[in-house]
């Protein structure tokens, strides 16, 4: 495999790019694997490449009943960040941000992360005070965050609507300095390289149709192309988790799979610098322009539960409303595309990366609509737990049973129904 | 856009509506074990196919609807209202 280099990009620029080759093989499955992880979205292709690096197992498939990184992973708005504020969470996401912070050399892959500022807008005393505790929380933590006052947001961000006319007039901004975007579908790569190179066999096309068990252990899966034995199964199949859990004969989850749309305009000349958030008065949208120069953003759910990858045109009008709202200067822009995901919803708006009720089967799922930013540090604890059979320090609330315990980790407050956790 | 055919109404946009959740959902008694209220409050079927939801027909005659729909497809093949006493009302007309 030729390591991508400075130099190597000048040599191929000479010899007519003739020196590259493949970035992963297309290997058949082979009959039986140490580990089997459902699913090649960033999360599996990011616990296989720690299962290799980090615990030194030899034998791990990847299989994905479609193509590598072809679902959540191409269908998100980029976002990474680490303001979150309940234990747990905060150290899980600061530690993710640090592994994206030094993904593109771990990988030898450019991810493209730019750490553009993630500015969340503020509109109110009321959220001022709010944010100053969550990013307070966030700093003893070991994070960065700030608050700016107007001038300071209007010096950085000038093109929001500062009108006194507005409907809900700015004060200022919670701002995360490190945290920005990176290239979605070039992470997904990234870490299929990486882990093919360990030799990690990403098997697409291959769906998982049964669960086989025996005696309290899952002994094989049942594909499209055939029997595969495993001694451990990890399943990161975000949208579908019920499904896998279903074929599995666990019963029901504390789920529920929602869509959730994303948008790109067409390419305009640099206007906005950062990631810049807006969410009052029932409303949440977030936007940032890509390096080709689209705008991209998103806002809420389609509010109804839903397993179609395609989304309704109540939200896209929701959206348009948020975007001119706060862009006023992006009302003739025309929209290039829009597309939608499915995602796990949970009851709290926190993830699961645990053991199950089977001894070999292990979940990763739960993302809500943060799954993006999660994936460097969700495919490394998911590979501690395969590894070591126990939750990392950090994941002991990230399990099935917390709600028995009468632990909830809702960053939003918004209780139990999945659609509310945004 | 999905077309919800409200029985009061008639057949309206789903942006009238507002989605309530799984509609098979019985809340056990008050004083029933905290492992029945787990499984009401948390657990959730959340099918794949056909599967029995209600919504809320906010921006209309408010009432509660179980609509049968499919999650994939979003094809829609029963609404009737969710109060008993509401669907004998209308089929009487009183």
């Amino acid at each position: 495999m030729t390591r991508f280099s400075g130099w190597n990009v000048f040599l191929n620029g000479l010899t007519g790019q003739t020196g590259w080759q493949r970035q992963w093989r297309d290997p058949q499955p082979k009959p039986e694997y140490d580990v089997v992880i459902v699913g090649a979205g960033l999360h599996g292709l990011a616990t296989a490449y720690y299962l290799a690096k980090n615990h030194g197992v030899k034998n791990i498939a990847v299989v994905e009943k479609g193509w590598l990184g072809g679902g959540n992973a191409g269908r998100n708005t980029t976002i990474v960040r680490s303001n979150y504020m309940m234990p747990g969470n905060r150290e899980f996401y600061e530690h993710s941000l640090k592994l994206w912070e030094n993904l593109s050399h771990d990988l030898n892959y450019n991810v493209m992360f730019s750490q553009r500022a993630h500015v969340s807008l503020l509109h109110s005393p009321g959220a001022r005070d709010a944010a100053a505790r969550r990013y307070n929380t966030m700093r003893l933590t070991g994070s960065d965050g700030e608050l700016w006052d107007l001038e300071t947001l209007k010096k950085n961000v000038p093109l929001l609507n500062y009108g006194l006319g507005a409907r809900f007039p700015i004060i200022g901004a919670a701002v995360q300095r490190r945290a920005g975007t990176a290239r979605h579908d070039a992470v997904a790569w990234a870490y299929a390289r990486a882990a093919d190179q360990h030799g990690v066999d990403i098997i697409q096309n291959c769906e998982v149709t049964g669960v086989t068990r025996k005696n309290g252990r899952v002994t094989s899966l049942e594909t499209s192309r055939g029997t595969i034995r495993a001694k451990k199964v990890g399943l990161a199949v975000s949208g579908n988790t019920s499904r896998l859990w279903t074929m599995a004969g666990l019963g029901t989850l504390p789920i529920e799979t929602h869509k959730l749309q994303a948008f790109v305009s067409e390419p305009l000349k640099p206007l906005l610098d950062q990631v810049v958030v807006f969410g009052v008065g029932g409303t949440h949208f977030y936007i940032s322009q890509s390096n080709k120069g689209g705008m991209v953003f998103g806002g809420d759910l389609d509010w109804y539960k839903s397993y179609a990858q395609r989304g309704n045109l109540p939200i896209v009008q929701d959206v348009a409303e948020c975007a001119m709202s706060i862009l006023p200067c992006l009302g003739r822009v025309r929209l290039l595309r829009h597309w939608a995901g499915v995602m796990d919803m949970s009851m709290d708006g926190s993830p699961f990366i645990c053991k199950t009720p089977l001894d070999n089967l292990y979940l990763n799922g739960g993302w809500n609509y943060g799954g993006f930013k999660a994936s460097p540090a969700s495919g490394w604890y998911f590979a501690d737990l395969i590894a070591n059979e126990r939750p990392h320090q950090f994941l002991v609330n990230y399990d099935l049973k917390r709600f028995e315990r009468g632990v909830n980790i809702d960053e939003r407050g918004a209780g139990p129904d999945p659609k509310l956790h945004g | 856009m999905i077309r919800i055919p409200c029985p009061f109404c008639g057949e309206r946009d789903h942006s009238e509506f507002g989605y309530g959740g799984d509609a098979t959902i019985t809340y056990p008694a008050l004083d029933a074990p905290a492992a029945d209220w787990l499984e009401a409050v948390f657990q959730r079927q959340n099918i794949r196919g056909m599967q029995h939801e209600t919504w809320q027909h906010v921006s209309g005659c408010r009432m509660w609807l179980v609509v049968e729909r499919d999650t994939v497809s979003h094809e829609i093949r029963s609404v009737r209202p969710a109060h008993p006493g509401m669907g004998k009302a209308l089929k009487e007309g009183s």
